[in-house]
């Protein structure tokens, strides 16, 4: 009767017949970070099957950027993860780059790379600690997004936004950083550490947080490859595999820096990889400052040609400075036709660009390859099984931004 | 890109050939140092198999897998699929060619994570994937029609949503546009653009 038959059998019987119950996740729960509806269907507390519906931000990016020229899809690319914008851009880049065989100068290099760890410490501190909210706890993403704060500011002094910064270009970046950013940011990478002890003091040994973590959500290397993980959804499981050390881009050889890896794959050990991952980057961000200041460090920061704008001076002289920077910003362009795939290791895992070039001034076709897209849609597999609280554990930990799975 | 790493690519590439006569219809390094196999569409669920298990290859994580649509093709359709190895630390990319109508077999039993790469294929190209287990739409709206990144499907799309004050609820028109869609045509006349400037018209006439 209670299970909706309209019949008596477990009266007769004395057993309970109960239907699975389903509900429905989202799309606006704070703990989905984002538009994310999950059909769950529950066996009391527990998880049986999970469904994710996505593409509640589809906003055809990739549908677009075949009608703008290469130049006006580099926005775009803020806005797929918009945690750590200038990381998805640097992909764009080196996708032109390739295919144009444009050489970044020394100093744009090292730009891009001190930007990518500030985009890669905003990433990490955001997820770690709204990942603590989800499971209880208050205080971290308050201080965290202090810190957060800062480092916006480090952006907007850089390109003169706080988010959407369309700084990184092809053939270096856009402008060069003023005089005394950089001792600003090492200043700043002087104090984070102690912040960084605070928020481990509050998490790492605290037991709820690892009541809620430890032995959640276990990753195998089977799970991995079968699923396609990247970033820190691996080394939390004890592989060490960076693209920055694999397969280096930009000048990434020429840093130390370790990998930390995780042991047991759980949220905790994921949790704890990137708390390490942010001291490693303040690492690289240090080397870079130094490099920076270096007198092989300066010098221009953008490979001066077809792909940049000429120097304000030169258009008040040079007709054909003028000229130049009117086709470059209008007419675009032009890439020789071909395909390519170019990857980052972005904050959240192997972001990457399939450009298919055919001569003019758009892209015919690029596909955004997002870490997250991977991630969530093994949900079903790493969610079943576990209690219903423990969804927002792993969503959280899967580092979902719907900005770039829905594109 | 070093000569050495284009060798290997291409000794990859000749090593696939032989081992998968049936598969590799051609292989290509690019100047970018890219391996790209054209794989006959029949034999791909077995053939991204053996790069799975095959000692030398061990292409077992499934980067990515789209399509790109060329509408003047006969065979309409390139489905790309890449592949990473993290154990030999190389890549691979396979193009198979399919017809407007063609089905490709899915490739979920060999790589689950390929389940949402497919949907998203047939969600932005209408391409079938045969033996796949639920292949919904998943980027687009409920009840969505067409599929938007074939080249003949307009950027603007066909309907568009606002909310009824008076219905009190979200309802579908047909895309009304106040403005044209922008669209500049960006070569120059001398560079051989197709439209007749205007005043020549006559000229045409004339000759």
């Amino acid at each position: 009767m209670m299970d909706g038959t309209g019949k008596f059998d477990d009266v007769r019987t004395g057993e309970q017949q109960i239907r699975n119950f389903n509900i429905n996740f989202g799309p606006q729960h704070p703990a989905a970070h984002g538009v994310l509806r999950l059909v769950l269907e529950l066996d009391g507390e527990i998880v049986e099957r999970c469904d994710p519906h996505i593409g509640l931000l589809h906003r055809g990016t990739e549908k677009l950027m075949e009608s703008r020229t290469y130049l006006q899809n580099l926005p775009y690319f803020d806005r797929l993860d918009y945690v750590a914008p200038m990381n998805q851009e640097h992909a764009w880049c080196l996708a032109i780059e390739k295919l144009t065989g444009t050489e970044v100068p020394r100093r744009g290099s090292l730009i891009r790379v001190l930007y990518s760890e500030i985009g890669r410490i905003l990433n990490h501190l955001l997820n770690v600690t709204t990942q603590a909210m989800d499971v209880g706890a208050l205080t971290p993403p308050l201080w965290g997004f202090e810190e957060r704060e800062k480092l916006m500011v480090f952006y907007e002094r850089a390109c003169g936004a706080r988010l959407h910064a369309n700084y990184f270009r092809p053939g270096g970046v856009h402008q060069d950083l003023p005089d005394d950013l950089l001792d600003d940011i090492e200043e700043w990478c002087g104090t984070f550490p102690a912040v960084l002890e605070d928020i481990d003091g509050l998490l790492t040994e605290n037991r709820i947080f690892k009541q809620r973590n430890a032995d959640i959500g276990i990753v195998t290397e089977k799970d991995i490859l079968d699923w396609s993980f990247s970033g820190v959804m691996v080394r939390g499981s004890g592989f060490a595999w960076d693209l920055r050390r694999a397969q280096p881009y930009e000048c990434y050889d020429e840093f130390e820096f370790d990998i930390p890896v995780g042991k047991s794959g759980d949220c905790y050990d994921r949790y704890l990889c990137r708390m390490e991952e942010m001291r490693q980057s303040l690492r690289i961000m240090l080397q870079a400052i130094e490099k920076l200041r270096a007198p092989e460090g300066q010098g221009d920061v953008m490979a001066r040609g077809k792909l940049s704008p000429p120097k304000r001076g030169d258009m008040k002289t040079s007709m054909e400075a003028l000229i130049h920077h009117f086709k470059l910003y209008s007419e675009g362009f032009h890439v020789p036709a071909g395909e390519v795939y170019a990857a980052v290791e972005a904050p959240k895992g192997e972001f990457g660009v399939f450009l298919v070039a055919d001569g003019s001034n758009k892209p015919y076709r690029a596909k955004i390859r997002a870490p997250g897209y991977l991630h969530l849609q093994a949900m079903d597999h790493v969610a079943g099984g576990h209690q219903l609280a423990d969804v927002a554990a792993i969503i959280g930990t899967m580092d979902v931004v719907f900005g770039e799975i829905d594109r | 890109m070093n000569e050495a790493q284009k060798n290997a690519l291409n000794e990859l590439g000749a090593y696939l050939e032989l081992k998968q006569p049936d598969a590799v219809i051609s292989y290509d390094v690019s100047d970018h140092g890219e391996l790209t196999i054209g794989v006959a569409p029949s034999e791909i669920v077995g053939f991204v198999e053996f790069l799975k298990n095959d000692r030398q290859c061990q292409f077992s994580s499934l980067i990515d897998i789209t399509a790109v649509d060329y509408p003047s093709r006969e065979k309409r359709f390139d489905v790309i699929y890449h592949f990473l190895s993290m154990y030999q630390n190389h890549r691979i990319r396979l193009r198979a060619q399919l017809r407007e109508e063609e089905m490709i077999a899915s490739v979920v039993s060999v790589h689950p994570s390929a389940n949402w790469f497919e949907r998203e294929v047939f969600d932005m190209f209408g391409i079938l994937f045969s033996g796949h287990p639920d292949l919904r739409r998943i980027l687009t709206d409920y009840g969505f029609r067409g599929h938007p990144l074939k080249k003949d499907f307009p950027t603007t799309g066909y309907t568009e949503v606002r909310y009824d004050e008076e219905l009190k609820r979200v309802v579908y028109e047909p895309v009304n546009l106040v403005q044209e869609y922008r669209q500049f045509d960006f070569m120059s006349p001398w560079e051989g653009a197709e439209y007749i400037l205007p005043g020549d018209e006559k000229k045409e006439a004339k000759g």
